[in-house]
């Protein structure tokens, strides 16, 4: 570890911040695919079957595959869709979900080859906010493109998608404001380091539980996956897309699932620390964090392979006459207990 | 200080490559043999008879305006967070006033039945 204290507004030259963002856009890049695998093959596990394990070496060459596939499909769209929008759509929910990925911390400020390098994309005075910011932008991907295919299962996969979206945003934003508050600084890096002495994992844990359902609605998971329920809406919003517009909103969900695991890893598992005072040398703490951020995708496929999906209005009702009042609470108690 | 967001601007230019990629990239290796049939939006089996404009439930437009209103209410609620420490007891005051007045507003619309699903 180079640096105890967090130095928020610290950056490096210009040259170094382009070369860290391309890497670790790079990394995430050829993590993505293996994470599609990752989730089939365990699915398959969970449901007493293989999964897939044809293409290559267990399977692991089946994204390759499916790209190719894909990219050489025919490009249709519905004669009741608006065009520029329709093409729009897919590169919205591209940008804005590999945008929030630059403030997930991989690590502490470093020293590599005689430089300082921050092992993250940006480490601002604004934190989260940035990511809540994206999040918000990223809902006109699926509300555009559902809406603008002209299709009624599109049109009501994004209507849903917009509700559910908003719903749980707000308790979303008010689970991390207990961290906040506990930790005094927005800083990514400063609230890692303030879990020096225990993660918040532990005197957080209700804030936990709620960001963590709270993200399962803003990922589209199941069981929260009523943007694009296949039962009732066939595809949801995507339902007139194919080929690699298609991929763009399957990389969008999963680069989400990576940024809002990254983000629970730095709030409440300690990002880079490691339990029991260990502290190895720099080099390891990104592979810590990349393992931490595992355990939660994990988790991510085991809820989905285990709980049904819930119905409409339970879920609009769920969000705001349970998890807002809990996230509420949670803060009322934190912010005492901080203050006296 | 805006130079530590150098990479971010970055992140976003790499995301619009990625998606122009994945957006035309069919477009460029795709065959195209165009038939009617295969432009109308999908509907399962049956003749389509969709037209441009929607109509939808007024739930939706309900939780569009309670989200302005209580997303606000996170956002005024990041600032106090932070400086909760340094301010202690006034700070933790204002919060609680805050988050009542808000609490009130909550169980208005609760007891109004907007949050009801219908």
């Amino acid at each position: 570890m180079s640096s105890s204290v967090a130095v928020v507004g610290f950056y490096e030259p210009w040259w170094i911040q382009i070369i860290k963002a391309l890497v670790i856009f790079a990394a995430a890049f050829a993590i993505l695919p293996i994470l599609t695998v990752y989730e089939r093959k365990l699915l398959g596990r969970f449901q007493n079957r293989y999964g897939p394990n044809r293409v290559g070496p267990f399977g692991l060459m089946q994204p390759l595959a499916e790209i190719v596939k894909f990219a050489t499909k025919e490009p249709f769209r519905p004669t009741t869709s608006i065009g520029y929008m329709f093409r729009i759509a897919p590169m919205i929910a591209i940008l804005t979900a590999v945008a929030a990925l630059a403030l997930v911390p991989f690590g502490d400020v470093q020293h590599i080859f005689g430089q300082r390098v921050g092992l993250y994309g940006i480490d601002v005075s604004i934190g989260p906010l940035y990511v809540f910011a994206f999040a918000g932008i990223s809902f006109y991907g699926i509300m555009l493109g559902g809406w603008s295919s002209g299709s009624k299962y599109s049109f009501l996969g994004a209507m849903r998608g917009a509700a559910q979206l908003i719903s749980y945003e707000v308790s979303q934003g008010l689970a991390l404001v207990g961290v906040v508050i506990t930790a005094g600084t927005l800083s990514l890096t400063g609230i890692v380091h303030a879990q020096r002495g225990m993660w918040y994992l532990i005197p957080q844990f209700a804030g936990f539980v709620i960001f963590l359902v709270a993200s399962f609605a803003e990922t589209n998971r199941a069981p929260f996956d009523l943007v694009e329920a296949d039962a009732e809406l066939v595809g949801g919003y995507f339902t007139e897309y194919g080929g690699t517009p298609f991929i763009a909103f399957m990389f969008a969900e999963y680069m989400n699932m990576i940024v809002v695991a990254g983000i629970a890893t730095t709030m409440f598992l300690g990002g880079w620390l490691l339990p029991f005072g260990i502290h190895p040398p720099g080099w390891v703490d990104p592979f810590v964090v990349v393992a931490k951020m595992m355990i939660f995708i994990t988790f991510f496929i085991w809820v989905r392979a285990t709980l049904p999906r819930l119905r409409y209005d339970q879920l609009m009702s769920f969000g705001w006459k349970a998890l807002l009042p809990l996230a509420t609470l949670n803060l009322l108690v934190t912010a005492i207990l901080v203050v006296s | 200080m805006l130079r530590s967001y150098l990479p971010a601007i970055v992140f976003i230019a790499l995301g619009a490559v990625v998606g122009g990629t994945f957006g035309v990239l069919n477009a460029v290796l795709g065959p195209r043999r165009v038939i009617k049939h295969k432009t109308d939006p999908y509907e399962c089996g049956l003749p389509s008879e969709v037209k441009r404009g929607f109509r939808f439930g007024i739930s939706f437009y309900l939780m569009a305006m309670l989200f302005i209103l209580f997303d606000i209410e996170v956002i005024f609620l990041y600032p106090i967070a932070v400086q909760l420490k340094a301010f202690g007891g006034f700070a933790l005051g204002e919060l609680i006033v805050f988050i009542a007045l808000l609490t009130v507003a909550l169980i208005y619309v609760w007891r109004r039945g907007a949050l009801e699903w219908k």
